[in-house]
């Protein structure tokens, strides 16, 4: 007999991709949109595949043990996906809403284009980090290769490591902060003030990625100079 | 101007695929199985390259005064034995030809040189796909799968190696169209991207007296560092040379006599990590083909800069 008040047994959806091909699994995300299903989810054997956990619209929980190819948790709406691995070119591209974690390294173009939610890396990610992102949130324990946030829009690029070459190239209005050392800045991006306000965001990013080994004092604040686009302080409410 | 390129990049990157890995051993287990972990990298990249597979594998070193070439008929019926005894008349010695498929490795007692004129003198059907002292190349059209399982590439041993899967843009899918391009003594080169400038710089590079044999952008790389290293540079400074000389997209994969080398160029659009453990060193188009190694889970990995040339060498002793 089962003593009253012990915690309700969350049933685990496991799907094994090497049985399973990574279409049915996405299908399978896809048709929670609204819909009554299992929360929780356990992918196995990615082996490296692309495009798993694409598009997903559901606050489910996707936990991928293993190393993924391109494209994962693109487009992801709500969901949390976390990777218990590598992951290949353009993670959490196009991220709308939700978390996606990575306990390894991400390749290129990791958050490009993001438009809101959260990415955590605590491995390194490579070139091109947070390229034209939108308003998305990235945080990454290690360091970041050549041109991270290029042509960055909104949002926030947090790296507790170095950075590679031309970083902030084109610059809107994201915020940047490096807490290592930066191997150049890209064209209109410059060192800028950090003040209260940005130890404040710093701190509650790191909370929320996991990340306490970062003192947010330690790092310094990048940004654009508003001399290669036509900013307009009218407008800055906006960003 | 900046946002228009910026584009071009996008539109390349989804355009041309290709995989490439490469393999270099740090111990005896690793040089035993070598055939058989490049296989099984290989075949990771299958979906990338499902038109034509190719490996250059570096191992038993001809002897001193010997070169060892790799040689490819067309003809299924080749009398390889009957070639082999017309080798050992024409020159001092020859081994037996050791016949992989379409392809058949021979060590013979004379200057490469000497042998590659007195083939395509006397049996000009038949094409040298490599030349030097450790250095075996095989390729052919067709999916990796089919490649190890026709080569018999498990079972081959080597001190490193490299490997190409091939989806073909810049020229037609055929054994000679294949990675890797050979086109100096134990110098191999695989390719990821494309060259926009690969004709005209082909048409000066025959001006040097550099031979092409194929129409494809990537043997004009090779033909370029073998000019290079003809002309006394090292490889590390022929690399560095590719970067004024080329035009396009790329990483490459360099295999010299004793290790290789990995260049991407300066956008570095196209993919590349590197892994290293205690016991390998390995480079690939993507993860996957690495994960596949032993003890790939604690090895050091990271992707390449651009315009950086890493490169792996064997200590002589």
């Amino acid at each position: 007999m089962a003593a009253a008040g012990t915690e309700e047994v969350v049933a685990i959806e496991v799907v094994d991709l090497a049985v399973t091909p990574v279409r049915e699994l996405n299908q399978r995300l896809h048709d929670l949109a609204g819909r009554p299903g299992p929360r929780q989810w356990r992918v196995l054997n990615s082996s490296g595949a692309h495009a798993v956990a694409c598009g997903l619209d559901a606050a489910v929980e996707v936990e991928i043990a293993g190393h993924v190819g391109y494209y994962c948790a693109g487009m992801n709406k709500l969901a949390t996906v976390r990777v218990r691995g590598n992951a290949g070119t353009g993670l959490a591209e196009n991220l709308m809403s939700g978390t996606v974690v990575v306990d390894g390294a991400a390749s290129q173009s990791a958050g490009g284009t993001g438009r809101g939610g959260l990415l955590v890396v605590h491995g390194d990610a490579a070139a091109r980090c947070g390229i034209s992102m939108k308003g998305i949130e990235i945080v990454v324990r290690g360091s970041i290769g050549h041109m991270g946030a290029f042509m960055a829009q909104t949002g926030c690029l947090v790296v507790c490591g170095d950075a590679g070459e031309a970083l902030g190239d084109s610059l809107y209005e994201a915020h940047l902060y490096v807490r290592g050392k930066v191997a150049s800045l890209g064209a209109d991006c410059i060192e800028k003030e950090l003040r209260p306000e940005h130890l404040e965001q710093l701190r509650s990013l790191l909370d929320r990625a996991g990340i306490d080994a970062a003192d947010p004092s330690e790092f310094r604040r990048y940004g654009s100079a508003r001399e290669l686009y036509n900013f307009k302080v009218d407008n800055a409410s906006l960003y | 101007m900046k946002f228009q390129s910026f584009l071009n990049l996008s539109g390349v990157e989804f355009q041309h695929m290709c995989g490439i890995v490469g393999l270099f051993a740090k111990s005896c287990e690793i040089e035993a199985e070598l055939g058989g972990h490049l296989a099984a990298m290989l075949t990771q990249l299958s979906d990338r390259g499902p038109d034509s597979s190719g490996v250059a594998i570096y191992r038993n070193p001809a002897p001193s005064g010997s070169c060892k070439l790799t040689l490819f008929s067309a003809d299924p019926d080749e009398d390889w034995n009957g070639l082999g005894a017309d080798l050992r008349t024409a020159f001092n010695d020859c081994s037996t030809p050791v016949v992989h498929a379409s392809h058949a490795v021979v060590a013979v007692e004379a200057d490469a040189k000497d042998v590659e004129a007195w083939l395509k003198d006397v049996m000009p059907h038949l094409r040298v796909m490599s030349a030097g002292q450790g250095i075996e190349l095989f390729k052919e059209t067709g999916r990796p799968e089919q490649f190890v399982a026709r080569f018999g590439l498990t079972g081959m041993q080597g001190s490193h190696a490299l490997g190409h899967t091939r989806m073909a843009t810049e020229s037609r899918v055929t054994t000679e169209g294949s990675h890797p391009f050979s086109t100096g003594l134990d110098l191999c080169l695989v390719h990821n991207g494309s060259l926009s400038n690969h004709n005209r710089l082909r048409e000066r590079l025959r001006r040097e007296g550099i031979g092409f044999k194929t129409e494809n952008d990537t043997e004009v790389a090779a033909g370029y560092l073998t000019w290079r290293l003809r002309e006394g540079a090292v490889l590390k400074q022929a690399l560095e040379d590719c970067l004024e000389a080329l035009d396009g997209f790329y990483t490459f994969l360099v295999g010299t006599a004793h290790g290789f080398a990995v260049l991407r160029d300066p956008i570095a659009c196209k993919p590349a990590v590197i892994a290293e453990s205690e016991e390998w060193v390995a480079m690939a188009s993507e993860w996957r083909a690495i994960a596949v190694l032993p003890g790939a889970a604690q090895a050091r990995m990271w992707e390449p800069e651009p315009a950086v040339v890493y490169a792996w060498e064997r200590a002589l002793v």
